[in-house]
């Protein structure tokens, strides 16, 4: 099975359970969390199953394409399901086999594993999934976002493409992984991997980096006086790739690291905060149900 | 008559950490839920899996056991009115009660007599308790770190899918938000398909037995041991002695197969610990030794499943396991690359507490109080201590630290001894971090108690300095674990260390952080935070909390010598001269405690009784104050106790309170005198029978 095949599996396995098939968000990120089909739409009362493809940027992790497994650009298959259902392992595991491994033949383990991310003010608890001995997927049922509870709570599922691929394909590098036939990960990505780690370790321009991420910070700060919430949130993800590109270029000490997430995680409360607004006065349009939805807004009135 | 009770709350995989405690926690739950709800049973068992609580009462009741309830009223006097009728307070508590007044009782409590409603509570069918009983444990059941799911408020440590309540062969019926308790359970997520039907506890165990669930934590702890040794003895190879990892294992699985896996030899260049922490702390493997206890390049993975495809999960581990080694083998070539003096470069750059500064500040000061204790000490050399303290955080700024924390110290010490650095130097980048642990090793090498006394004065003095000092629970920076470190190294190597000197000299070099407490302040609460872990760790030593009371009464800051004098009062307390110095200390110190005036004329003295305590105090004198300088405690005291013929006498003969205010001042002084050379030792007042 090849890399785009897997994709394509899983694109059509979550269509089949009712999810909607995104797309990537057009700004850096550093996981499909971050993307505002996730970030955003955990929050709230309103139901959601989405389910994409999400390209994640982590500069420090690059590696001047000399690792086998580890990539400063790598894909994450993203599936959230809010509320989550009762049978989401079963699901996932049934995911699993339609991507031909049965977990009869493995050694499949939930192991405990809580997700936190500081920049995002977003915490959840849940599982890193083994197969036989190597990490797959992160399992997180989402408790808070934006420092907001999460109510319903959603089942984020990501599962690490690269490495599902090269367990299939039994492949000691992620670069050997076939993409499709005749073309390996490395003729797609080497080349660039290569380069991002130089600019990312070396060339990056520290001085505009700083420069940009403050801009990008008024900016966030300017969009939201406006109550306009993705544009805001775009101005958010750019801080944190900034802040990203800073941290690898070794230029942010301890003492300002706290400082700069600090700065981040506001605004992407600020932005989770007017999000919430937003949909409250959009009238909750994702509850079908009209008379839930005027409960909940009546309840929500009360307070 | 009894039936068993079966309650087994089916869950999404619950973090193996937990549940150690989980079980403790269950096992009390239900204890005292029957206790109150007034339930026997034969006995309780909790057993755990990772996709499983279960509760199993044995023999519990039908029927609760009546009750005899007595409910205490106003007094007599209010109950009636003064013509002997029920007062209006009295008929109120009895209708309160259910009762006619004719059936209270009167009873004595102390002096006072009270109406008493006396009567008989008729226990319920155990039936008719369950639902409540077992709702309220599922609900109250605590963890270190719980969850919401779905649309629901309820919070457990992972999402509740089932629930199977069974007493004797009925249902128990229960809800907790959409569950409702049924006759069903699970076995194994992949080798058991599908529900099954439980008609009775007896048919529980069997069916998990025949579904590949081991459900008892102990049996499946056994096992997995079995397993790895057998595997083990294959290889002819013995596996790592590792509990705490073979506990993590038992909550890991339901059903264990140990496989053994192996790796190319090629990477036991790469230190022992790089490996073994790489293969326990990411992998869950046993790391194998052979005979002569070096490390194989070879593996014991427990995989959750039976034997089937096991070559296919042992190929999977192997290809993991390689990738791991292969990032430690280039961490290490990447660090082994230059001399560790070029990894202190950047010590600047990392943080070592906001207000305190970076680990190049922390770093120099480390050295300036390493070379004050050596010099206090007379251990170790200034170029040694300057040396150590200079590279012992270089590790920090490794590769390998960076991505095993744990191994910091450790890496240390090869890196130095990679670049060529002296043993001692190498052994006390190691040793600084001595004892990591309660139990741990203490530093061996003279540079490394040193550095290791240092970096534990360092911490503790920056915090106190800043106005950071535990309380409580909260104790982030670990001062305890490091004060405790202190006192070990102190008491094990009996050194002579006048702390609040050591103290106030570490408090010195934090004069830049601009600190919150003052010197003398923070002095005293380093001092005093010290003896209280000496305290502790005198009365682990078996010492009676009387004798360390008594000597820590008369602090010091020198606790090898408080070690010291605790010895000698405990060798007091049980030796033939005993009673003869609590008579002198007590007779001393109980007239002369109050007195303030040190000086007396010995001239006025007119008894000859007084005469000659008086000789006798002064021959005895400057023995005793030899003996204290000598630290020979047992000898001052075996000399105050020989003065009690001297005390006793004059006691005897003369009054000490005396109009005469000079010869008073002299009786007292004398007294006064005695009792200050025995509180050279301790407040023997405190010593207990």
């Amino acid at each position: 099975m090849n890399f785009q095949e897997i994709i394509l599996r899983l694109q059509n396995f979550w269509a089949g359970q009712g999810c909607i098939i995104q797309q990537p968000y057009d700004v850096e990120k550093g996981a499909g969390t971050m993307n505002p089909a996730t970030f955003l739409r955990a929050l709230g009362p309103e139901p959601w199953k989405v389910a994409y493809v999400e390209p994640s940027r982590r500069p420090t992790d690059g590696r001047y394409g000399e690792n086998p497994n580890r990539l400063q650009h790598y894909y994450q298959y993203q599936v959230i399901l809010k509320p989550s259902p009762d049978d989401v392992i079963d699901l996932y595991l049934q995911s699993l086999m339609d991507l031909g491994i049965d977990p009869q033949q493995h050694d499949i383990r939930l192991v405990e594993d809580n997700w936190e991310s500081p920049t995002l003010g977003a915490w959840g608890l849940g599982w890193e999934v083994w197969l036989d001995g190597m990490e797959i997927t992160q399992f997180t049922y989402f408790q808070q976002c934006g420092g907001f509870d999460c109510y319903p709570v959603s089942a984020e599922i990501t599962y690490g493409l690269e490495r599902i691929a090269m367990f299939i394909q039994n492949r000691d590098s992620v670069y050997d992984i076939e993409w499709v036939d005749g073309i390996t990960y490395a003729d797609v990505h080497h080349q660039a991997e290569v380069d991002y780690s130089h600019y990312n370790f070396e060339q990056a321009d520290v001085a505009s980096l700083m420069t940009m991420f403050n801009l990008c910070e008024k900016e966030a700060l300017q969009v939201m006086k406006a109550k306009l919430v993705q544009p805001a949130y775009d101005y958010v993800l750019k801080c944190s790739h900034l802040f990203n590109l800073l941290d690898a270029r070794g230029a942010i000490s301890v003492t300002e690291r706290t400082g700069y997430i600090g700065r981040v995680r506001n605004l992407a409360r600020m932005v989770a905060a007017a999000f919430l607004e937003q949909r409250r006065n959009l009238g909750y349009p994702l509850i079908k149900d009209p008379a839930l939805r005027e409960q909940l807004i009546n309840s929500e009135e009360a307070i | 008559m009894a039936k068993d009770l079966l309650l087994e709350i089916g869950v999404e995989e619950l973090p193996s950490a937990f549940l150690p405690e989980t079980i403790n926690e269950l096992q009390q739950l239900t204890r005292s839920s029957l206790e109150n709800y007034r339930l026997q049973y034969e006995s309780i068992k909790v057993m755990a899996t990772p996709r499983r609580l279960t509760v199993y009462i044995k023999e519990l009741a039908e029927q609760q056991a009546d009750a005899r309830i007595e409910n205490r009223g106003p007094k007599k006097e209010i109950a009636f009115d003064k013509d002997g009728n029920p007062s209006k307070a009295g008929l109120g508590f009895a209708r309160g009660q259910g009762m006619n007044f004719e059936e209270l009782e009167i009873r004595q409590v102390g002096d006072v007599e009270y109406v008493f409603a006396c009567k008989t509570e008729i226990g319920n069918a155990t039936t008719d308790i369950l639902t409540e009983l077992l709702q309220g444990i599922i609900t109250s059941l605590p963890f270190p770190k719980s969850m919401r799911w779905g649309n629901f408020s309820m919070r457990f440590a992972r999402p509740i899918r089932w629930l199977l309540a069974l007493f004797g062969s009925d249902l128990v019926s229960l809800q907790i938000e959409n569950i409702a308790s049924d006759r069903y359970t699970y076995g194994h997520r992949f080798l058991s398909q599908g529900k099954l039907e439980i008609k009775d506890s007896h048919q529980y165990f069997k069916q998990l037995q025949d579904h590949y669930v081991i459900l008892d934590q102990d049996e499946r702890r056994d096992l997995i041991r079995q397993q790895i040794q057998k595997v083990a003895a294959d290889m002819n190879a013995t596996a790592m002695h590792n509990p705490e990892l073979l506990e993590e294992i038992t909550y890991l699985v339901e059903y264990p197969t140990a496989f053994y896996g192996s790796f190319s030899p090629s990477y036991l260049q790469v230190p022992a610990e790089v490996l073994t922490t790489s293969m326990i702390e990411h992998q869950r493997y046993f790391p194998l030794y052979d005979k002569a206890g070096k490390l194989m390049p070879g593996f014991i993975g427990v995989r959750n499943g039976n034997d089937f495809s096991l070559d296919v999960v042992r190929a999977g581990n192997e290809r993991v396991l390689r990738a791991r080694l292969e990032d430690a083998l280039f961490f290490w070539n990447e660090d082994t690359r230059q001399p560790i003096e070029e990894m202190t470069r950047n010590l600047k750059e990392v943080l070592f507490q906001e207000r305190l500064g970076n680990l190049q500040e922390k770093v120099d000061r480390l050295a300036v109080m390493a070379r004050y204790i050596g010099q206090q000490l007379s251990l170790s050399e200034p170029d040694l201590i300057n040396r150590s303290a200079t590279l012992c955080k270089a590790d920090l700024l490794s590769n390998m630290v960076y991505e095993f924390p744990e191994l910091q110290g450790i890496m240390g010490r090869y890196y130095a001894q990679h670049s060529g650095e002296e043993a001692e130097v190498c052994e006390a980048i190691f040793e600084h971090y001595l004892p990591r642990f309660s139990g741990d090793n203490l530093p061996a090498t003279a540079t490394g108690t040193v550095l290791s006394l240092a970096e534990k004065v360092h911490n503790l003095t920056g915090c106190f300095a800043i106005g950071f000092r535990p309380s409580g629970s909260q104790d982030p920076y670990a001062l305890r674990r490091q004060a405790l470190g202190m006192v070990n190294i102190i008491l094990s190597q009996q050194l002579e260390l006048d702390l609040k000197d050591i103290f106030a000299t570490a408090y010195d070099c934090f004069e830049m952080v601009k600190p919150d407490i003052d010197k003398t302040t923070a002095v005293n609460e380093l001092n005093d935070f010290i003896l209280q872990r000496l305290r502790g760790i005198l009365m682990e030593r078996h010492y009676s909390y009387d004798v360390v009371d008594a000597v820590l009464a008369c602090p010091s800051s020198n606790i090898t010598d408080l070690q010291r004098r605790v010895e000698a009062v405990n060798q007091l307390k049980q030796s033939g001269y005993y009673e003869d110095f609590m008579v002198v200390y007590n007779r001393a110190n109980n007239l002369s405690k109050k007195w303030e005036e040190d000086s007396y004329s010995a001239e006025v003295l007119v008894d000859d009784s007084e005469k000659h305590l008086y000789q006798q105090i002064k021959a005895v004198g400057p023995r005793i104050e030899q003996a204290v300088e000598q630290h020979n405690y047992t000898l001052a005291i075996q000399q105050l106790a020989e003065l009690r013929p001297a005390v006793d006498a004059f006691f005897e003969a003369v009054m000490v309170m005396v109009d005469d205010e000079t010869l008073k001042a002299a009786r007292m002084g004398m007294l006064k005198q005695i009792a200050a050379s025995c509180h050279l030792i301790a407040q023997f007042n405190k010593l207990v029978q």
